[in-house]
């Protein structure tokens, strides 16, 4: 996904002479092409967040499109406030594209990983919030967001599919059955493998904001389970909202709190979150048999 | 006329030093310097003043309201529920304000998204001045901001309001926080002693120390 991102970029400061690219180190390298032919218009600020996420405000005041980019934890963790206030406050836009996910950056430990940053987002207005699920699905989102003013987040991970389904805005109804299955992006084929041979829908989305809560009010009857690849529970209060008056049950699974201080690699911490198929399968078949 | 306007704001009561710190310079850069006009608050090349010491905002209101870019009516009710004047400015709700600000260490980071913004569209005679305060400077984020825009060269005008209010000080001086920059150090109520360090347009940032 990294790698699609870096091309789709590239090509999209060609193409658009209103975008502008923000990097701080981080993917630097990979740039230094697009920074030679448009000098005017990509950045490399060093290792400085903050001033990155205030760039990135300062340039679409004047009517630029930025695209800012680094570590999921540095590009939202660390510049939450010039998010908060450099973009939003001042009624600006910007794509914010992040690497590293929840715990792609296993054996660099907790300092390189935010299973906390769609939750940041959320307690702000307006921002779509991007998981694709597959390389296969990056370009689109980039090439959309280069069209408008709104605050974008995409959020690539090393974890994808293997298939990619570039109209999973909304729900995407992937197996037809009984109680709901909701994957957010990567969560897509550990949920299918982890739910084979039971009675479930199972609907995939890479859009998780603004979430589609028309397609999730159609779709659930009785019981719905979420898989989020960010913090467990991060969907719930926009699914409670969305299920308003509708009896039903919820689970919501994704990452833990708790600092997981090992190492290893992602597939290591998606076990010991149980977002493994087999800790997936334990978590649904266990919800579903208590109806 | 501004003291006047000033005092509406302020009614007379709440002459704060951080009010009044800043009028001279926000005078002269309204009344001799910046090229904005109520009329042409939208204009895609007009210079830009980011107040980033969004504290204490009363002569900045005062000026706006004495040189027509909002009501004098509005000066009398700041931070009233009807009022669009906050004790922090809010650049969507106030004519001619760049950006909104009050939390500290915000405005040079975005003068020089700015900058660099209004540069890849050719606009190479608009200028960019940003105005903080002494104490602001403890916010570490400036100085990402400084380091950067001397490494690239970037011509803004930064300007600190130094009315000696950090709580720590700045030993050796403001200037030297700012490597690799051109530095002017006026009296900060000096009008043309002011104007002259704002008219110096350089190949890179410029540091006005306006002290008060």
């Amino acid at each position: 996904m990294r790698e699609t991102f870096i091309d789709t970029t590239t090509a999209i400061l060609d193409e658009d002479p209103r975008t502008a690219l923000v990097v701080a180190d981080i993917s630097a390298a990979s740039f230094t092409a697009a920074r030679r032919r448009h000098p005017d218009r990509v950045f490399n600020v060093g290792i400085r967040e903050q001033l990155m996420a205030g760039m990135g405000g300062g340039l679409a005041l004047t009517g630029m499109r930025p695209y800012l980019h680094s570590y999921a934890p540095f590009l939202i963790d660390r510049a939450y406030e010039q998010i908060k206030l450099d973009l939003g406050h001042q009624e600006t836009g910007a794509v914010l594209v992040s690497i590293g996910a929840s715990y792609d950056a296993a054996a660099e430990g907790y300092t390189h990983q935010s299973p906390g940053d769609v939750a940041l987002l959320d307690t702000l207005d307006g921002w779509t919030v991007h998981v694709p699920g597959h390389r296969d699905e990056v370009a689109a989102l980039l090439w959309a967001a280069a069209r408008h003013d709104d605050r974008v987040y995409v959020r690539l991970s090393t974890q994808e599919n293997g298939h990619a389904y570039p109209d999973a805005a909304g729900l995407r109804v992937l197996r037809r059955g009984g109680p709901l299955v909701v994957a957010v992006g990567p969560m897509l084929d550990p949920v299918l493998e982890a739910t084979a041979g039971m009675d479930v829908t199972v609907a995939y989305t890479n859009t998780p904001r603004p979430l589609d809560t028309d397609g999730l009010r159609a779709l659930v009857e009785g019981a719905v389970v979420v898989v989020e690849p960010y913090l467990a529970g991060t969907s719930a209060y926009l699914v409670g909202q969305a299920l308003n008056g509708l009896p039903h049950r919820a689970l919501h699974l994704g990452v833990g709190r708790a600092e997981i201080r090992r190492y290893g690699d992602w597939r290591d911490h998606a076990r010991e979150h149980g977002l493994d198929p087999a800790g997936l399968r334990r978590s649904i078949s266990g919800f579903l048999l208590e109806i | 006329m501004h003291m006047k306007l000033l005092s509406r704001v302020t009614a007379d009561v709440k002459h704060t030093p951080s009010a009044h710190s800043t009028l001279d310079v926000l005078w002269v850069l309204y009344d001799r310097v910046l090229r904005i006009t109520p009329k042409t608050v939208d204009a895609p090349d007009r210079d830009r003043l980011l107040l980033s010491k969004g504290h204490g905002p009363a002569a900045y209101y005062a000026v706006l309201a004495a040189k027509g870019f909002i009501p004098e009516e509005w000066l009398d009710d700041m931070g009233g529920w009807d009022s669009p004047l906050g004790h922090h400015p809010d650049r969507t709700l106030i004519p001619g304000v760049e950006i909104g600000t009050g939390s500290l260490g915000h405005g040079l980071g975005l003068a020089v998204g700015t900058a660099l913004g209004l540069r890849a569209q050719g606009f190479l005679d608009t200028r960019t001045f940003v105005l903080l305060g002494d104490a602001e400077l403890d916010e570490g984020s400036n100085h990402e901001a400084i380091a950067y825009a001397a490494a690239i060269r970037l011509p803004i005008t930064a300007i600190v309001i130094d009315n000696r209010s950090a709580t720590h000080g700045w030993p050796g001086g403001i200037p030297v926080r700012f490597p690799n920059w051109e530095v002017s150090v006026v009296n900060g109520r000096d009008h043309d002693e002011i104007e002259r360090a704002l008219r110096v347009v350089s190949d890179r940032p410029h540091l006005v120390v306006a002290s008060v």
